[in-house]
């Protein structure tokens, strides 16, 4: 019945069969959360559109994130993205070069002029007029500022092209920048931020901005909530040995072998919002993503913790609200901090608890002590008052 | 002057023995114990289907909005080691020996919750000055006031539970514990940490059900199979389980004068931190205790007619017209 319903998709997309193709557009789906029709849906919209034009710009980049879609292996991912979008202009992957590269992009942005996606790898250098990443003679900064206005969304991919990345870091000789710092406030960019970023995460939010022609639900930092949502820690497969106290205290000792928690080792996992451990990366099974192998994340999707922190350093807590105090996250104020609050270990304290000695004899000795000479004292005070009176009634008396 | 100082301690000492010997003998209670209110609601807690989860410390944290405890040293739980100002609901452990057999005193462990047991006399109602603590007249909740409360903490001596907490750490402290999340139970809902056990180790509802429920469990024969009732007494959702050994005591069913909040376990319930209370309440000794010297003011005119006849006396010279 089902096939019954997409029959008007044709038999192979490229060198794609459709049953992998429905497949990748089913994963796709379930990757953003979206329901279970959707996938159908992104399939219709991609058959459809015969192959939008992607145009991809690199600035301070180290190919990383261009590597790491390549090395999406979903049904043939990298046919599928060459195949059924139109990557018309791509330093690395584009067959021609030079002046010919160029013409191509030049024909390709005027020819699709606010159909196609720009997607941006790579920090924009701002320092000395951007002269420090020139392509063509000319530099990124200017070629970016002049290809936005006509692209339909604006992509950041990877850490260096959301947040500034590594080439941003101090001392930041390039005065490296975002593109959304680049471009202003004018645009607005979806950033996937990650080192490289996943590339799932990447290929979700291209096929929901061209299947629902609008941006997917975003976060304060332009992230797609699906992918960003949560913190590391919240999903992360040796958060039972956290909770538990079970830490690894050196590489490679017994807690290590055994899979304990990296917290103590650095691991920035409680302030880093990322899909890693759900993911996964390379599509080669269980554990295969950083601290599932053993390596304290280092934040590297999250500005402020990525490149900026030591990788020995502990995480700071500061998402962890305590129980019950609203927590501004992602998705608004939440109450009771959710999964994010402290929540009790697995240590359990014992029926009574020591609480220093109780009263010494000689506090006790002090103490009535104390009591007497406040008791006497109020005895003699009564006294008193009448002492002193009967002098002055006998003076009364005499006159 | 007709009284020495010699003279005047001796007879104040003698009034006070005199005073004292007439109310030793066990006096006739002007009040008795307080007996149950029929429509109310409290707690069974089995320690034997508590799996020491926390589920319930982390619910009752969320839904009263309190901060969690930080006492390990740097800060990574919520791991209170007591009850406190921030904790109004604990899970602790008995441990024993080997500590392997659940529910073994010897050589074995028990999970117990400690809260506020709502006693059906409550000591810490008697005690405060000022009714900033009340039982509810329906439910029996005991409710607490922060608007009226002087801080005087004598709810912290007379609970014999030590349930009340004072909040040390702050400028205008209040007192602190649990009001079986009354606040939920005017909105139709009930107990957080009921809500979200996950084993029925903690139930909610009616305290003649509660009662009829421990009995049952009592009847049961270990070994064999039984349903268990989830989240509430009431509840439709149940989970059959394998009973283990209990304890043929129902804790709170009489100690204190009953409480709201009963227990079963399997380990004695003074090796769980639960004093042994006689069945009448303190509260109704107290009373009984100054009611008699405040009845129809008598002993405090008394008392202050001769203070004010030594002084007029000392003072003028002259024995009273």
């Amino acid at each position: 019945m089902k096939e019954k319903k997409h029959r008007h998709l044709p038999d192979h997309f490229g060198m794609v069969s459709r049953r992998d193709f429905l497949k990748f557009c089913a994963v796709a789906a379930a990757g953003m959360g979206l329901p279970l029709g959707s996938g159908l849906k992104i399939a219709e919209a991609v058959a459809n559109l015969k192959k939008p034009p992607v145009i991809w710009l690199s600035g301070q980049e180290c190919t990383g994130c261009s590597e790491t879609l390549l090395r999406s292996t979903h049904p043939t991912v990298e046919k599928l993205i060459l195949d059924l979008i139109s990557l018309d202009y791509h330093e690395t992957l584009s067959t021609p070069s030079g002046e010919l590269a160029e013409a191509a992009r030049k024909k390709s942005i005027a020819e699709n002029k606010g159909k196609f996606i720009l997607v941006v790898d790579g920090s924009i250098p701002t320092k000395d007029g951007g002269i420090y990443c020139q392509v063509g003679g000319k530099p990124v900064l200017q070629i970016l500022r002049e290809t936005a206005p006509k692209a339909m969304a604006v992509i950041s991919i990877g850490s260096c092209a959301s947040w500034g990345g590594i080439p941003s870091a101090s001392p930041n000789p390039t005065g490296a920048v975002s593109t959304q710092e680049a471009l202003g406030d004018k645009f607005k960019v979806i950033n996937i931020p990650g080192c490289p970023p996943n590339p799932y995460n990447f290929l979700s939010t291209v096929l929901y901005v061209l299947t629902f022609k609008k941006l997917p639900d975003l976060d304060d930092k332009a992230r797609p909530k699906f992918a960003y949502r949560r913190l590391i820690h919240e999903g992360c497969e040796r958060r039972a040995h956290f909770d538990a106290g079970r830490f690894v205290l050196e590489f490679g000792d017994e807690g290590h072998r055994r899979g304990w928690c990296l917290f103590k080792m650095g691991c920035k996992g409680p302030e880093t919002f990322n899909n890693c451990p759900e993911q996964l990366f390379g599509d080669v099974g269980p554990r295969s993503w950083p601290v599932g192998t053993g390596c304290p994340c280092f934040g590297c999707s999250e500005k402020g913790v990525g490149f900026t922190k030591a990788i020995p350093e502990q995480a700071n807590l500061k998402y962890f609200t305590p129980a019950g105090v609203p927590f501004q996250g992602t998705e608004g104020v939440k109450p009771g901090g959710g999964a994010l609050c402290l929540t009790p270990s697995t240590a359990y304290p014992p029926i009574s608890v020591p609480e220093g000695h109780g009263a010494t004899t000689a506090a006790v000795a002090v103490a009535a002590g104390l009591a007497g000479a406040a008791a006497g004292a109020g005895a003699v005070a009564a006294m008193k008052i009448g002492k002193k009176e009967s002098p002055e009634g006998a003076e009364t008396k005499k006159e | 002057m007709g009284l020495n100082r010699r003279d005047f301690l001796k007879a104040a000492a003698g009034g006070g023995l005199a005073l004292a010997s007439n109310l030793s003998p066990a006096p006739v209670l002007a009040r008795a114990t307080v007996t149950r209110l029929p429509d109310a609601l409290g707690i069974l807690y089995d320690a034997t289907l508590c799996i020491g989860c926390k589920a319930c410390m982390a619910a009752c944290k969320k839904f009263n909005n309190l901060p969690p405890d930080l006492c390990t040293p740097n800060s990574l739980w919520d791991d209170p080691v007591d009850l406190s100002a921030k904790t109004v609901n604990i899970v602790k452990l008995y441990k024993n020996g080997t500590g392997l057999a659940k529910d073994q005193e010897i050589n074995g462990y028990s999970f117990v919750r400690r809260f506020c047991m709502h006693c059906v006399d409550p000591s810490c109602v008697s005690a405060c000055p000022v009714s900033a603590l009340t039982k509810d007249p329906k439910t029996g909740v005991v409710h607490y006031n922060k608007d009226n409360c002087i801080g005087c903490r004598y709810c912290q001596v007379a609970c014999p539970y030590l349930i009340p907490k004072f909040q040390w750490d702050q400028a205008f402290p209040q007192i602190v514990k649990c009001q079986l999340c009354d606040h939920r139970i005017a909105q139709g809902s009930y107990s957080a940490c009921c809500e979200f056990c996950p084993t029925g180790a903690s139930i909610f509802g009616n305290v003649q059900d509660l009662r009829k429920e421990a009995r049952r469990r009592l009847s049961l024969k270990p070994g064999t199979f039984a349903e268990y009732p989830l989240q509430r007494v009431d509840s439709h959702h149940k989970v059959s389980r394998q009973v283990t050994p209990y304890l043929n005591h129902v804790y709170g069913e009489t100690e204190g004068g009953g409480a709201q909040v009963l227990m079963l376990a399997n380990v004695p319930f003074n090796k769980l931190g639960l004093p042994q209370l006689p069945p009448t309440s303190q509260a109704s000794h107290a009373e009984t205790l100054y009611h008699t010297l405040y009845k129809g003011m008598i002993v405090p005119y008394v008392v202050l007619g001769g203070l004010f006849y030594i002084i007029y006396k000392n003072t003028t010279g002259h024995e009273l017209p």
